[in-house]
């Protein structure tokens, strides 16, 4: 598991984890019953202080996506999906705003906005592969 | 809140400090609990190396008090030293040294020194034994300070801009070993500096120092839940500065503006609604956004 961490974001570091975490659960990279690194290697690895990441797991743990063993470690947990259901649904919603904003910004209308998904959604050749199923996360697919 | 409770590894109270008229602490109070990472954030000239100076004893407060480690460090220099490792801003190891020696000199002081521990960073810090000190670079000069400062496992450390003037690699070194130092016994840091980026990521609590004054204090998480970023649009123009009083900073011209905020988000929200301000963008500030709003722009934080 690798997370990207941008410390001058104005995000705080452990809402970065939470949410990359999340992501990485969502996508199906991570699997129920699948391990997390220790708080300590967590936090060796990103450089952040420990109680940064123990408040991020605290937090996984609050929302289900994680069970903590005392002594054994951080899991996956198998209630993940429903929530991985919402947090898929938060990610995309954020990307969604975002673009809204850039369109309206850019003084384009919500119409020339769908033509321009669908006209992209083709080029891509997204449409058919994805039909019924979820969707990839886009761009994060690959890690 | 008391600065005496127990608990606290540093307790600074109403420390005022003035080089003839000009006050270079000005009514500080700051309490440093055990286990915490500390940064202690500020441009040039805004106090921080003299508030270093009087947690070491090496300044006597002539208003107010210190407490390092339970201890008055003016009165009980050895108690508090003996328990601290420190690394200045200046790092000035002996030139004449080889590294091997250096561990033994630096072990003499300490009895509580580590030779195993001590050999063991000096490998990772790739710290060639025979080298002399003064052809070490910059980098590895630090480290080699660090190693001294770490190797007696002190309760405190206490890095005085460790960063300043380092390569990447070896600022990695130090962001590390402060967080292996926190990470695995809970010892205490303490540590200035004005790179920002890696207060942010390594600092649980953190003190913003502006021309001797505290400006800000207090944990990260407090921080990040009292400061917001807005990007806000006017319909027209508005002449001058948008009237907000919740915002720390504001910067634009014509209709688009970005307000770092202090305070409740919610309340800035409707604030900005009532000034006919359109929200873009809304997001936390990073604490180098909230910094240059408390102390301005113009504050330098080169070295």
């Amino acid at each position: 598991m690798r997370l990207y961490l941008a410390p001058n974001s104005g995000t705080p570091i452990y809402v970065q984890i939470v949410e990359q975490i999340k992501h990485v659960i969502a996508s199906g990279r991570l699997v129920e019953g699948d391990e997390l690194p220790t708080v300590r290697a967590l936090a060796q690895q990103l450089v952040v202080n420990p109680n940064t990441v123990l408040r991020a797991y605290q937090e996984l743990e609050h929302l289900g996506l994680v069970v903590r063993r005392q002594g054994s470690g951080t899991y996956v947990s198998g209630e993940g999906s429903p929530l991985a259901e919402t947090a898929r649904l938060k990610i995309m919603t954020e990307k969604v705003d975002a673009l809204l904003y850039d369109a309206r910004h850019m003084d384009f209308s919500r119409e020339a906005l769908s033509e321009l998904i669908d006209e992209r959604a083709r080029a891509l050749n997204l449409d058919h592969e994805t039909e019924g199923k979820r969707t990839p996360d886009e761009g994060d697919s690959k890690a | 809140m008391s600065a005496t409770e127990s608990g606290n590894v540093i307790a600074v109270e109403s420390l005022t400090r003035k080089f003839g008229r000009k006050a270079a602490l000005d009514n500080v109070s700051l309490a440093v609990p055990e286990g915490c990472v500390y940064g202690l954030v500020g441009g040039n000239g805004a106090g921080k190396t003299t508030l270093v100076k009087h947690l070491l004893g090496t300044f006597k407060a002539q208003t107010g008090s210190v407490r390092v480690l339970g201890e008055d460090p003016v009165r009980s220099p050895v108690e508090v030293l003996s328990r601290v490792g420190y690394l200045s801003e200046d790092r000035d190891l002996p030139g004449w040294m080889r590294v091997r020696d250096w561990l033994r000199y630096s072990e003499a002081f300490y009895p509580a020194w580590d030779a195993e521990y001590a050999e063991r960073l000096r490998e990772r810090f790739g710290l060639d034994p025979d080298t002399r000190i003064k052809r070490l670079s910059r980098g590895e000069t630090a480290k080699a300070g660090l190693l001294a400062a770490l190797a007696f496992r002190p309760p405190l450390l206490l890095l005085d801009e460790p960063s300043s003037g380092l390569d990447p690699s070896a600022r990695r070194n130090i962001l590390e070993a402060i967080i292996r130092t926190v990470a695995g016994e809970g010892r205490t840091v303490f540590f200035s500096s004005h790179l920002l980026e890696e207060v942010e990521r390594v600092a649980d609590r953190v003190a913003m120092l502006h021309q001797g004054r505290l400006v800000f204090e207090g944990t990260m998480e407090d921080l990040h839940a009292t400061h917001h970023r807005w990007m806000l649009r006017f319909p027209q123009a508005p002449a001058g500065h948008p009237n907000l009083p919740g915002a720390l900073h504001l910067e634009g011209d014509g209709q688009d503006w970005t307000a770092v905020s202090e305070g409740d988000a919610e309340r800035f929200r409707t604030e900005a609604l009532a000034a006919g301000a359109e929200i873009t963008g809304h997001s936390g500030a990073s604490l180098e956004e909230v910094f240059l709003a408390r102390v301005g722009h113009a504050a330098v934080l080169e070295d």
